[in-house]
């Protein structure tokens, strides 16, 4: 029993990670229609970020937490102003390219200049065990899961109540009308990219902390497994993001448990396959109309 | 100088040639109504007017300002709505929501807002009831009335109107005209493109009637109306 709850939690610790990273794959999709390929990247940017507000600045959590989400989100509008605005009546195909083009150059770039060696990650908190039913919960466990829960539920707060958040959701219905309506595009494309890199770059300092070690390349695995998050669950659906990160974690900690732990991404991956064969537009998603 | 003023405008998809030197113009307080078959280049002219088509030449001046130097999302601002053809539903969001995005050029003015929510549910007094019902649920006239009531919620001197009788029962077809008489009476003036030209006649002052992408007659609706080419062409004899 222990163990399962053991176990139980380090699901709940990964799905939220992926659960917040796919938000920024999903939110992406579902205002563009991309698949924001450089989104793992920007989560190591992040944790890159976070590693030097808290060495240079020594600023404790909760700033570096707020700094980097904020230079993040600052790193995300940019990269969309740069490569991938001037694309947007391009075929959709030049705009893919484009994302990994601007993630290949986000892990080399980092790379070349800071180096490809591993950094140890500043503690930011003084990490502390206690007993729960005989399993065992640190802190940090305990505040990656509820910072994620609160963020989550801020998200859905924004998308839901708030205009910026409902011209997003109008935008996937209908774009040119939006214009009609006297909201600009590129303002709601603009928050969409911020808020979902602040929230990517949240996962890397999370990640830092946990692990607790960041490198240039530290954004590729957990990249795509949040990719698979947001499809699992359904593309441009943020409940789904946040369903399918949940899932995966479960599935990752518990093929692990139960089989090698080689196993866990083939298993993983394998889960997408079969639910993509099954349900294409993911667990949430419904099926695609044709308008005539 | 007129309210609205469109002259020599020209406009090309590719090879196709969509508005030929087509030149009209609107006065404040009136319903000018642009009638011709599908494909005479109607939509066009209301899509160029908001900046969702850009011509190749021509002016479109709206209270002495060239519209054609404003951004598309900024045309709201300057006073001018636009109900698209189909009626550009966000058809996930809610009757409300629909609504509430209308007003994001003048989303600070909360008082005031208020009473144009009270003012629009009580000219549409069903969507009052729907109001937190997806808009893609609703039927085709009642959709046609959210298109309205959006457009009203963005306070325009002027608003253009794209077939907004498209596939509605008569009865609809009359309810949707009545309001847009009322909405005249009440100050906003209007821009109706038509395939129904027996409707638009009836509740436009003027009328164009354009013919594969140029301007072939022009007059008072009145007048229009008894024409015979008119009524072997549009009004069925």
């Amino acid at each position: 029993m222990s163990y399962f709850i053991q176990q139980l939690l380090n699901a709940l610790q990964l799905g939220s990670i992926y659960a917040l990273i796919a938000l920024g794959y999903t939110m992406v999709y579902g205002v563009l229609g991309l698949i924001n390929f450089a989104h793992g990247d920007i989560f190591m940017a992040g944790a890159f970020f976070g590693f030097f507000i808290a060495v240079m600045l020594k600023l404790s959590l909760v700033p570096t937490l707020l700094l980097a989400m904020f230079l993040a989100a600052v790193l995300g509008i940019a990269i969309e102003r740069v490569a991938y605005r001037p694309l947007r009546k391009a075929p959709r195909m030049s705009l893919i390219i484009t994302a990994l083009g601007v993630s290949l150059f986000l892990e080399n770039f980092t790379r070349a200049t800071l180096g490809g060696q591993q950094r140890s990650f500043p503690k930011l908190l003084n990490v502390q065990e206690f007993a729960l039913g005989g399993a065992t919960v640190t802190n940090l466990q305990i505040l990656i899961i509820v910072v994620s829960l609160v963020l989550m539920l801020l998200l859905r707060y924004v998308v839901q109540k708030t205009m910026i958040g409902k011209a997003m959701r109008a935008v996937s219905d209908n774009k040119e009308v939006l214009a009609l309506m006297g909201i600009s595009l590129d303002t709601v494309v603009m928050a969409t990219f911020g808020i979902g890199s602040a929230l990517a770059a949240t996962a890397g300092i999370l990640v830092g902390m946990a692990y607790p070690v960041i490198d240039p390349y530290m954004g590729i695995a957990v990249g795509w497994k949040a990719f698979i998050a947001a499809v699992l669950g359904g593309i441009g659906l943020i409940d789904g993001a946040l369903v399918g990160g949940f899932i995966l974690g479960f599935v990752e900690i518990f093929a692990a448990a139960l089989l090698p732990s080689t196993y866990r991404d083939g298993i993983a991956f394998a889960i997408l396959i079969i639910v993509l064969l099954l349900k294409p537009t993911g667990l949430l998603g419904r099926p695609v109309v044709k308008k005539v | 100088m007129s309210f609205l003023e469109v002259e020599n405008l020209e406009v090309t998809y590719g090879a196709i040639t969509a508005l030929r030197d087509v030149s009209f113009s609107v006065e404040q307080g009136e319903i000018v109504t642009l009638v011709g078959a599908n494909g005479a280049g109607k939509t066009t002219a209301l899509r160029t007017i908001t900046g969702m088509v850009a011509p190749s030449k021509g002016r479109v001046i709206f209270e002495g300002k060239d519209l054609l130097k404003v951004k598309a999302h900024n045309i709201v601002a300057s006073g001018v709505t636009h109900v698209p053809e189909g009626r550009g539903m966000f058809g996930n969001l809610t009757v409300m929501e629909n609504m509430e995005l209308a007003t994001w050029t003048r989303r600070k003015d909360k008082g005031q807002l208020k009473k144009d929510f009270d003012r629009v549910f009580s000219l549409f007094p069903r969507l009052a009831e729907r109001k937190s019902q997806k808009s893609a649920t609703l039927s085709g006239g009642e959709q046609q009335m959210l298109a309205v009531a959006r457009a009203l919620m963005s306070k325009g001197r002027l608003m253009l109107l794209d077939e907004p009788s498209m596939g509605l029962a008569p009865i609809l077809v009359k309810e949707i005209f009545r309001i847009l008489v009322d909405i005249n009476r009440q100050g906003t003036t209007l821009l109706l493109v038509e395939q129904n030209a027996h409707m638009a006649l009836k509740i436009a002052h003027r009328a164009y009637v354009l013919e594969t992408g140029h301007v072939v007659m022009q007059g008072s609706a009145q007048e229009l109306a008894k024409d015979s080419r008119i009524r072997e062409a549009y009004l069925g004899g």
